[in-house]
């Protein structure tokens, strides 16, 4: 009987000090609502165009494309430095157009990651199950992606500038054309994210995706110079501006020629005049605003 | 600790004259409803029109004519209110399987406006309560279905709502699984204190599941009601038991004994294990406490005895011969299927 008890009793000892499920708890604290969402969902976005929070794979591409832009401004400014030239061998604003190929592939690559995944797997409806609209989910997507690109384009005019200082360059006239490179390379990022989003949003397949991103920019680009260069042939100059609206990487090139001081690629180095610059600023303005006013059409019929 | 439900005598959801029409179809055709607190099944066929339903109940798809209201708010005005206040787990899947269950979750709880910090804690808990625990550090690319529907189930739960809506949770699941997707969905209710909107095209499952039972065929509402009033009237039980050598065979001597005591049977021929398995009607608890009786009279075992699953076009039968598509649930005893007591 005691036997039997003091048996026992360990038993209900260590039974009591066992850790007990501590049940369900609810939730009582804030809930920050969509501007919270929507910043939410463009870190997440923002970081995931770099690969990061997202498996090794993933970043290797991002990552690259990344090195590959800064590497030559590196070099060009070594150069710059042990040559002790007066001026660096490349405009700031014309960084970007030289290095079209590699922000073109970029976006190829991380725009259909940004938004088809979402549509492949079907996780749209679950964001808009939730309290952000669809003009929040579009916002976040489009700032995270042109954020993504002012970092791949900004970052080597960054070392460019800096590159430039120590070499002891005019800082004025750095520091000038460092912010007119600036501005260019936001609406270039501005308007290829656009781009980018719409083309990719349309399919759920990111192979598609990339192909038709890289499609869309290169082949616009391919035809635009090579009417530019028939319309030079035949020696009509003014076709020749207005022509270089329909590609996006002429039409920053119109842009900045006509405003930010850079000299321009068209055949002839003959750039939009000022009166031509306005259209070329209003029509950029204007494809950026129909990509966003697409991308809320294309996510109000997804829907859930 | 369980939460103390404030809406407590409150309607969830109320609709009225509820219509949504597209160019060809009519999904919802003037459904009114009031679902209290609790788990409740929304049962249809296959089109019925129950993921409309709740596409308009989150407030994302406009009514074509009548009002809903969820938790008090009203769905053509308050959306995103409502959409913060509860869940939803879709049917289809939704999970993209490159990243963890835990970094999706969190995410998915920031979406619905959760903190970092409480965002990452409500997820370890939720993803706990809805049985994942180491697995949920891997790619959910490599999980299995019923892995896949609780991660489905813990980014509807993460951020502790009030109601959540869980379209067709069993889909694709095992019959374990199931069951234990069944008795999650109850402790939902029970354990945290939520309430459910769970849609099925089985009313068997939701039978045992719910507190209360809406079914819905072509938009219209066919009955709403109690699951008591369901069980009571309609469970059908299936007898198995063995053979001993004083009654060497079992069934049989079950059967006759019943029959002594007025109950009367059907062999269960189309059922696994034909022959073996007696089918009868439930009245009541008595029924159950008369069958073990008997069984313990005659000294044989009992293997199982278990409620049989009804099929929603069994409801749709049913409705046709009474010829009252919107009755309150209390005739569904009529059934013509299993025969009942004699007195």
């Amino acid at each position: 009987m005691t036997a039997e008890q003091s048996l026992r009793t360990p038993a209900t000892a260590s039974g009591d000090t066992r850790i007990h499920n501590i049940g369900y708890r609810s939730y009582d604290g804030p809930r920050l609502g969509r501007s919270y969402a929507r910043l939410s969902l463009y870190s997440q976005s923002l970081r995931g165009s770099y690969g990061l929070g997202r498996s090794v794979k993933s970043k290797v591409l991002p990552m690259l494309l990344f090195v590959v832009m800064c590497v030559p401004a590196a070099i060009m400014v070594a150069v710059a430095v042990t040559a002790k030239a007066k001026d660096l061998p490349v405009d700031y604003t014309r960084y970007a157009i030289i290095m079209q190929a590699v922000i073109s592939l970029y976006v190829a690559s991380q725009a259909p990651q940004s938004v088809s995944r979402d549509l492949r797997f079907k996780t749209v409806p679950l964001y808009f199950s939730r309290p952000i609209e669809t003009a929040d989910y579009v916002r976040a997507k489009f700032a995270a992606l042109a954020s993504a690109l002012f970092i791949l384009t900004a970052a080597p005019l960054l070392v460019l500038y800096i590159g430039a200082l120590l070499a002891k360059l005019d800082f004025t006239d750095q520091t000038k054309g460092f912010a007119q490179g600036l501005v260019s390379v936001a609406l270039l990022s501005l308007l290829f994210a656009g781009i980018g989003l719409v083309v990719a949003s349309v399919t759920p397949r990111r192979g598609f995706g990339i192909a038709a991103v890289i499609a869309v920019l290169t082949i616009s680009y391919g035809a635009v110079s090579t009417l530019q260069a028939i319309a030079d042939a035949q020696s009509s100059g003014d076709s020749i501006a207005w022509i270089g609206l329909f590609s996006p990487i002429t039409l920053i090139d119109g842009v900045q020629s006509a405003f930010l001081g850079a000299s321009s690629v068209f055949p002839g180095g003959i750039g939009p005049s000022n009166g031509e610059g306005v259209v070329y600023v209003l029509f950029s303005l204007g494809l950026i605003a129909a990509c966003y006013g697409l991308l809320v059409r294309r996510y109000k019929k997804v829907g859930l | 600790m369980v939460r103390v439900t404030i809406v407590d005598d409150v309607t969830v959801i109320a609709t009225e004259s509820l219509s949504k029409r597209f160019p060809r179809v009519t999904a919802l055709d003037r459904l009114s409803v009031d679902v209290g607190p609790g788990v409740t099944g929304l049962v249809g066929a296959n089109g019925a029109g129950k993921s409309t339903l709740i596409k308009i109940l989150l407030g994302l798809s406009p009514a074509t004519e009548g009002r809903a209201e969820v938790l008090g708010l009203d769905v053509a005005t308050k959306g995103a209110a409502i959409r913060e206040r509860v869940g939803y787990m879709p049917e289809h899947d939704c999970l993209p399987p490159d990243v963890s269950a835990t970094e999706f979750v969190v995410h998915m709880a920031r979406m619905s406006g959760l903190p970092p910090t409480a965002a990452r804690e409500r997820t370890a808990d939720t993803l706990r309560h809805v049985g994942l625990y180491e697995e949920r550090y891997r790619p959910i690319g490599g999980y299995s279905t019923g892995m896949k529907q609780r991660v489905k189930l813990a980014q509807a739960l993460v951020h502790d709502p009030q109601l959540v809506f869980l379209d067709e949770p069993t889909n694709g699941l095992d019959p374990v699984g199931r069951d234990e997707m069944l008795g999650l969905i109850r402790r939902i209710h029970t354990d945290f204190g939520i309430s459910v909107l769970v849609t099925s095209h089985l009313l068997g499952e939701l039978e045992r599941t719910c507190d209360h039972v809406v079914v819905v065929d072509g938009g219209k509402l066919l009955r709403s009601s109690s699951t008591t009033d369901f069980t009571q009237t309609t469970t059908t039980l299936a007898i198995e038991v063995t053979d001993t050598d004083e009654h060497p065979d079992g069934t049989r001597s079950v059967r006759d004994a019943l029959h002594a005591r007025g109950v009367s049977t059907e062999d269960g021929s189309g059922l696994p294990g034909a022959g073996h398995v007696l089918l009868l009607t439930a009245q009541g608890e008595e029924t159950y406490d008369l069958v073990r009786d008997v069984i313990a009279d005659l000294g044989l075992g009992l293997v199982r005895m278990e409620q049989r699953r009804h099929h929603i076009s069994e409801v749709f039968k049913n409705g046709d011969e009474n010829g009252d598509m919107n009755n309150d649930g209390h005739n569904g005893g009529q059934r013509k299927e299993a025969v009942g007591h004699d007195s």
